[in-house]
C-alpha cells in the first residue's frame, strides 16, 4: 500500500510537465493551429524560469518569467503563421530547434560565468518548491499523501485545466474560439475577430507551456541546471493532446496515465520480464490506439478541430 | 671539367634545397625524405604548437553541467590552458548522437575541412567512423575514448580504470547505509561491460565493509536522461535505499537523494556542488591528464599510436574527498585500499569472484585481464540485484 502511494506520487510528478505542455497545445489547436514548437517553448520557459529563479530567489518571478518566455516563443509562431501565413509545421519545428538551442546557449553562458561551474537554485526558492503542507488535509491517512502534498506546480496545473475547460465550454468567448477552430471562415462571417483570438490563444498557450518547462528545470532536474532538461517531453505533450481528444479535463487524467507509463519501468519488479524499450513505447502505442478508436467511433466532439493545421486567409473564403 | 663539376654541385645543392623546403613546409611527403623514423610503431609526424588544430566530438553538450561531456570538456580546457593553445585552435562539435553514423561522419569531416589535424572522439559509438576516417586521412591523429579499436599509427584508444575509484566509493557507501539497501542508477544493462564492471567493483567495495548490504540496480537505457535518472533514483529511494550511486550523466540521482534526505555517490564530476547535503564522495574522471599528455606527445613527436589505459596511479581516475557526514571509518578503509591499488597489490577483480546467479568468474591467485574488464563483464557480483 505504502509503495502504491509512492508510485502514484512519483507518477503525478512525472505527469505535471506533460500536463502544462498539453494544455498549452490544446489552446493552440483549439484555434486551428498545430504548434509543433511545444518542446522549444518549454525549453525557453525552462531557461527563463530557472535563470530568473536563480538570480532573484523568488518563485513568483520565476513563474512569470517562464510564462513570458513561452509566450514570446508563441508570439513569434503566431506572427509567422497567423499574420504571414507560413506553414505551421515548418514554423513549429523551427521554433523547437530555436527554443532548445537558445536555452542551452544561455545555460552554457551562465554556467561558464558561475564560480563553481554549476548552477544550483538558492535556498529560498528551493524551499518554496517543496511539497505544500495543508494543515488538516495533508495529514489524512492515504488521502493526504495522495492528493494534498505536492509542490505548487501540480495545483497550478490542475487549476489551469479546470479554468480552461470552463473557458472553452461555459463562456461565449469559448464557443467563439471553438468555432474558429472548426471553421474560421464561418466564424469570421459571424463577426468573430479571428486574428485577435488566434493571437490571444496561441500566446497564452505558449505561456502555459513555458511554465511546464520551468517545472522540468526546477523540479525534475532537482534544482540544478542541465541542458536539454525538457528532454522530449514536449513531443509527448503533442501526442497527449490527441489522447485527451482536445479537452482540458481529459488532459489531467491523460497526463497522469502518461506519467504512470513514464515511471512504470522503474517500479515494476524485474521478475516481470519486459524489455525497457516496451515501456518507453507505451505512451505512443496508447495514443495510436486512441486515434484508431476515435476514428472508428467517429464522434465529432472527440475529433481534432477541423481547421487545425490550415492557415486562414481571409481573401480566399 | 671544372664547369661540369660546378654544374653538378649546383644541381645537387638545388635538389637539397628543394627537398629541405619540402620537408619543412609539409608533413605529407616527409616520409621519403627523412627516411626511417625513430619510432617503429607510428609513422606520424609531430605538429608544431601553432599548427595544431584540435577537433573534439562530444555526444552531448558541455553545458549539461555535471556529466560525461562536461567532464571531458573540462579536460580539454585544462589541456588548452596547460599547453597554452589559442581558442581558435579548438573546434567543438556538440550533440553528436553516437548512434547516428551519418551525423558522426559529417561532424568529423567538418573538423578536418576546417583544418583539424587532431580529433578527439569522446563516445563509444564514434569508434567505427574514427577507424574509417583514420584510413582516409593518414595525416590526422584520431584518438577515441572508451572503445577498443585502434590501428597503432594515427588512431588510438583511451580509457581508464574507473572501477578502481568505484571500488573505493563502494567502501564509503557500504559503511554509510543504515537500511543495508544501496541503490545504483545505471545507464546501460549487463550487455555493457563498462557499466556492469563499475557496478561490480562498487558492490565488491560494499561487500568488503558490509556483507549484509545489497546493491539494487535500475537501468535507464540511456546515457543522458535527466527525467529518467531522477525517476529511477526516486524509485530506489521509495523501495528503501538510503545511498544512491550512479553511472549516468546528470546529477539528478544526487539531487533526488538530497531531497529525500538520503545519501549518494556522484559520478563524472564532483557532484557535491549540486547536492552538498547528500554526496558522500564522487567518482571522477580527470580527462585533462590524458588530453595534455596526448597533445604534448603529438607536439614533441613522441606519439607512438599505442592505446592509453590509465587509472588512479596516473591521476586519470580519482575519488573526491569524503564529505564531513561520511562514516568516520570510511576514510581509513579507503586510504588502506587506495594504497594497495597504487602499489599494485590489489586490482579489484582479483581471484575467484562469485556472481549473483551462482557462477564463478576468474581464478584464485590471478586477476582479470584488461581485455576482460573492458569488454567481457556481463555478470553481476553476488550482492547485486537488478530490479
Amino acid at each position: 500500500m505504502d509503495m502504491l502511494i509512492k508510485f502514484f506520487v512519483a507518477a503525478v510528478v512525472a505527469a505535471t510537465p506533460i500536463l502544462f505542455g498539453t494544455l498549452g497545445e490544446i489552446m493552440n489547436e483549439r484555434v486551428g493551429h498545430l504548434n509543433l514548437g511545444v518542446e522549444g517553448m518549454m525549453s525557453m520557459g525552462a531557461c527563463a524560469g530557472f535563470m530568473v529563479g536563480y538570480v532573484s530567489d523568488n518563485l513568483f518571478l520565476a513563474l512569470v518569467a517562464a510564462f513570458l518566455a513561452g509566450a514570446i516563443g508563441a508570439l513569434l509562431y503566431a506572427f509567422l503563421t497567423v499574420t504571414l501565413m507560413a506553414n505551421q509545421n515548418v514554423v513549429g519545428l523551427t521554433l523547437t530547434i530555436f527554443g532548445v538551442a537558445i536555452a542551452n546557449f544561455v545555460g552554457y553562458y551562465m554556467i561558464s560565468r558561475s564560480a563553481t561551474k554549476s548552477l544550483k537554485l538558492p535556498e529560498g526558492i528551493t524551499a518554496s518548491l517543496e511539497a505544500v503542507h495543508i494543515p488538516g488535509l495533508s495529514d489524512i491517512p492515504v488521502i493526504g499523501p495522495l492528493f494534498f502534498q505536492y509542490n505548487v506546480f501540480v495545483y497550478i496545473g490542475v487549476v489551469i485545466a479546470i479554468l480552461m475547460a470552463l473557458y472553452f465550454y461555459k463562456t461565449k468567448t469559448g464557443l467563439n474560439i471553438r468555432a474558429i477552430g472548426e471553421n474560421p471562415g464561418a466564424a469570421d462571417a459571424a463577426g468573430i475577430k479571428v486574428t485577435k483570438w488566434k493571437y490571444i490563444n496561441i500566446v497564452i498557450g505558449g505561456g502555459i507551456t513555458g511554465i511546464g518547462g520551468a517545472f522540468t528545470a526546477m523540479i525534475t532536474a532537482g534544482g540544478v541546471w542541465i541542458s536539454d532538461c525538457v528532454g522530449g517531453l514536449g513531443w509527448i505533450a503533442v501526442a497527449l493532446v490527441i489522447f485527451a481528444s482536445w479537452k482540458p479535463i481529459n488532459a489531467i487524467w491523460g497526463s497522469l496515465i502518461f506519467g504512470i507509463f513514464r515511471i512504470l519501468k522503474y517500479y515494476v519488479p524485474k521478475t516481470v520480464p519486459i524489455p525497457i524499450a516496451i515501456y518507453d513505447m507505451l505512451p505512443f502505442l496508447v495514443t495510436a490506439i486512441v486515434l484508431v478508436a476515435n476514428s472508428i467511433r467517429q464522434r465529432k466532439d472527440n475529433a481534432q478541430p477541423a481547421s487545425c493545421g490550415v492557415n486562414y486567409f481571409r481573401e480566399e473564403r | 671539367m671544372k664547369r661540369l663539376l660546378s654544374v653538378v654541385a649546383m644541381a645537387s645543392m638545388l635538389v637539397c634545397l628543394v627537398a629541405g623546403c619540402g620537408s619543412a613546409s609539409s608533413n605529407k611527403n616527409s616520409e621519403a625524405v627523412a627516411g626511417k623514423t625513430i619510432d617503429a610503431k607510428s609513422t606520424m609526424k609531430p605538429i608544431a604548437k601553432d599548427d595544431l588544430k584540435i577537433g573534439v566530438i562530444h555526444i552531448t553538450d558541455p553545458a549539461e553541467g555535471a556529466g560525461y561531456t562536461y567532464t571531458h570538456d573540462l579536460g580539454i580546457q585544462k589541456m588548452q590552458k596547460e599547453l597554452g593553445l589559442k581558442d581558435s585552435q579548438i573546434i567543438r562539435k556538440n550533440n553528436v548522437a553516437d548512434t547516428d553514423p551519418a551525423k558522426i561522419e559529417t561532424a568529423m569531416r567538418d573538423c578536418i575541412d576546417e583544418g583539424c589535424n587532431v580529433i578527439f572522439a569522446t563516445s563509444f559509438g564514434f569508434m567505427d567512423i574514427c577507424e574509417k576516417l583514420a584510413k582516409e586521412f593518414p595525416d590526422v591523429y584520431f584518438s577515441h575514448g572508451t572503445g577498443y579499436k585502434s590501428n597503432g599509427n594515427n588512431f588510438n584508444n583511451y580509457f581508464g580504470r574507473i572501477y578502481q575509484a568505484r571500488y573505493l566509493s563502494g567502501l564509503a557507501a557500504g559503511l554509510q547505509t543504515k537500511t543495508n539497501k544501496i541503490g545504483y542508477v545505471a545507464a546501460m544493462d549487463s550487455t555493457n561491460s563498462e557499466v556492469t564492471g563499475g557496478i561490480d567493483a562498487f558492490a565488491m567495495g560494499v561487500n568488503k565493509v558490509n556483507p549484509e548490504a545489497k546493491v539494487y540496480v535500475k537501468v535507464t537505457g540511456s546515457w543522458f536522461n535527466p527525467e529518467g535518472e531522477t525517476q529511477a533514483a526516486q524509485a530506489l529511494i521509495d523501495s528503501g535505499c538510503d545511498v544512491i550511486a550512479q553511472h549516468c550523466d546528470t546529477s539528478g540521482p544526487q539531487t533526488a537523494a538530497e531531497k529525500a534526505g538520503v545519501y549518494g555517490v556522484g559520478y563524472n564530476s564532483d557532484m557535491s556542488k549540486d547536492a552538498p547535503k547528500a554526496v558522500i564522495c564522487s567518482v571522477m574522471w580527470d580527462w585533462g591528464v590524458y588530453y595534455t599528455s596526448a597533445v604534448k606527445s603529438i607536439m614533441e613527436g613522441t606519439w607512438d599510436g599505442s592505446n592509453y589505459y590509465a587509472g588512479m596511479k596516473e591521476g586519470l581516475v580519482t575519488l573526491t574527498e569524503l564529505a564531513s557526514f561520511a562514516n568516520p571509518k570510511a576514510k581509513e578503509e579507503i586510504e588502506a585500499a587506495k594504497k594497495q591499488i597504487l602499489d599494485g597489490s590489489f586490482n579489484v577483480f582479483d581471484g575467484e569472484i562469485e556472481t549473483n546467479d551462482g557462477k564463478k568468474i576468474g581464478e584464485a591467485g590471478k586477476t582479470l585481464s584488461d581485455a576482460d574488464i573492458t569488454g567481457k563483464i556481463n555478470w553481476y557480483f553476488k550482492n547485486v540485484e537488478v530490479k
